[in-house]
């Protein structure tokens, strides 16, 4: 039962970063159209942005250290989402395979430029010792930082649900994923929407990144990519522009890997969340919210 | 006194030159029919209008050149817009479709409900559960929140039972006493209703131009231009 517990609990910390990508990168598909390959790299630069802040504050007592490097990290991928979307992304609007190919160089671009920098060892990050003590649930020792991820992402969620649902801004993008042209034929213009989703989700990315500095410890050039595969799948399964989709998508992504892990062999997580993406592909070729795809 | 004029307005879709250097002005006031048998241009000269599809021209509000500026801009300039097929976000209630399109300081709501009573019933309701009549009131709706200085309206009584024919006419010509209406429109029972002067399309090109009555009371005119029959126009 514990271990049930605890791979339950794990797969529901790693499915709440998978969200912090995936909603990014499905808002931004369903109002815009746009396959962003570069989602990965927002979270590493937002990750990189909070363990390089938090290697400058050296005196700084390690809680509050930590918190300004995470804010260092959020403003950072966020600045630089909705710079990706002003500079590279505006000028190809709906050229969509110009889209694609500027995105897959950026996120390759990326990954070369930080290990240039910084190398391609993994750098260990600093977290607050609580983060790294467990806590125990029916028998299971639970990870601390589990909870933080999964609390962050339901925090997120209701976030972007109530700027959807309550703010001006959030309507028009709500109208925007239905009918973009049909947004503009009222008066509005949509681009400006454009930059705040990518800054949005350029946002929830580097949460993702800094989360993810917690979850492995360590943060290396290669982990934006290695996610964003997932985040894809995730994507897709919710149904594309589908925030609930996205959200229950991620939960039974990160639960599938984590049972298959465990309980078939080990390395088998992988390779049933890809069967897990063709079955529902078959059975529900829109996704599991029906929408988009 | 014209307050929309088009000059020379070519559009090209993929391969085809769905407009080929159509020319015609807009009086101000009153409703003027865009008219021409299916597939002519008349949606593609509203959408070039709009600035929803490239075309090479010169297209003139009240003297300021709307040709080459994004559709957002356009609409600011007092352009409304209803659509063909109606349009209205599925997804959201009739408040927020109505919400959405507000541009004026202040929304023309007491109009909206007084020619759309229903509206405000419906308020919470999904635009995506409307009957087709309904999504037609929301359409025309959102281009009435605000003073435009010109409607364009794309065949707004298309697929509606004929009460709500006569309905969409009545509010036509209530519309008209406000502000200036391109109207396309196949009934030519409700263009004889609303309209004052008709322009013709016929392959990309404008056949005729002059007064909607003088043209439906030419029966071999309106089979000819038109294909359809004189019954039609009665």
């Amino acid at each position: 039962m514990s271990t049930f517990v605890l791979l339950s609990i794990t797969g529901l910390g790693l499915g709440a970063m998978y969200f912090l990508i995936a909603s990014g990168l499905s808002l931004i598909y369903g109002l815009m159209g746009v396959l962003n390959f570069a989602h990965g790299a927002f979270l590493t630069v937002g990750a990189y942005a909070m363990w390089f802040t938090e290697s400058k504050l050296g005196g700084v007592p390690l809680l509050p250290r930590f918190l300004l490097g995470a804010i260092a990290g959020l403003a950072v991928g966020g600045v630089f989402a909705a710079l990706v979307e002003l500079f590279l992304i505006r000028p190809l609007y709906r050229r969509h395979i110009e889209q694609v190919l500027v995105t897959v160089g950026l996120a390759l671009a990326t990954v070369a430029l930080v290990t240039a920098i910084w190398g391609n060892d993994a750098r260990t990050v600093a977290a607050p010792g609580w983060l790294g003590r467990t806590t125990t649930v029916v028998g299971a020792h639970i990870p601390n930082d589990r909870w933080v991820e999964i609390v962050t992402a339901l925090v997120v969620l209701l976030a972007l649900n109530a700027f959807l649902r309550r703010t001006r801004y959030g309507l028009i993008i709500r109208a925007g994923v239905e009918n973009r042209s049909m947004v503009t034929a009222l008066g509005i213009d949509v681009r400006r929407a454009f930059t705040l989703v990518f800054a949005l989700g350029g946002i929830a990315a580097a949460i993702a990144g800094v989360l993810s500095n917690v979850y492995f410890g360590t943060i290396d050039p290669q982990r934006g990519t290695s996610l964003l595969i997932f985040a894809f799948i995730v994507v897709v399964i919710g149904g594309l522009g589908s925030l609930r989709g996205t959200a229950a998508s991620a939960v039974v992504v990160g639960l599938v890997q984590q049972y298959a892990n465990y309980y078939a062999s080990s390395g088998l997580g992988d390779l049933s969340v890809v069967l897990l993406l063709g079955i529902v592909l078959l059975a529900r070729p829109r996704g599991l919210s029906g929408s988009f795809a | 006194m014209s307050l929309l004029s088009v000059g020379d307005l070519h559009v090209h879709l993929g391969e085809s030159h769905i407009l080929q250097g159509i020319s015609f002005d807009v009086a101000e006031g009153g409703v003027t029919a865009l008219l021409g048998r299916n597939g002519v241009g008349k949606t593609t000269t509203l959408r070039a209008l709009m600035g929803l599809v490239a075309g090479a021209g010169t297209i003139e509000l009240d003297g300021v050149q709307l040709s080459g500026k994004p559709t957002h801009k356009i609409v600011r300039l007092g352009v409304g817009y209803v659509p063909e097929d109606r349009d209205v976000f599925a997804g959201l209630t009739v408040d927020e479709n109505l919400r959405l399109a507000e541009r004026d300081s202040e929304p023309r709501y007491e109009l909206v409900y007084e020619l759309f009573p229903e509206l405000k019933e419906r308020g919470k309701q999904a635009a995506g559960t409307l009957s087709g009549g309904q999504q037609q009131m929301v359409a025309i709706a959102r281009a009435l929140l605000n003073d435009n200085r010109v409607l364009l309206v794309d065949e707004p009584t298309k697929g509606l039972a004929p009460l709500l024919v006569t309905e969409v006419a009545r509010v036509l010509e209530r519309v008209s006493e406000l502000t200036t209406v391109l109207l396309v429109e196949q009934n030519l029972g409700v263009v004889a209703r609303v309209a004052r002067d008709a322009v013709v399309l016929d392959t990309g090109r404008v056949v005729h131009i002059g007064p909607a009555k003088e043209l439906l009371a030419d029966r071999p005119m309106v089979h000819r231009m038109l294909g359809v029959g004189s019954a039609a126009a009665a």
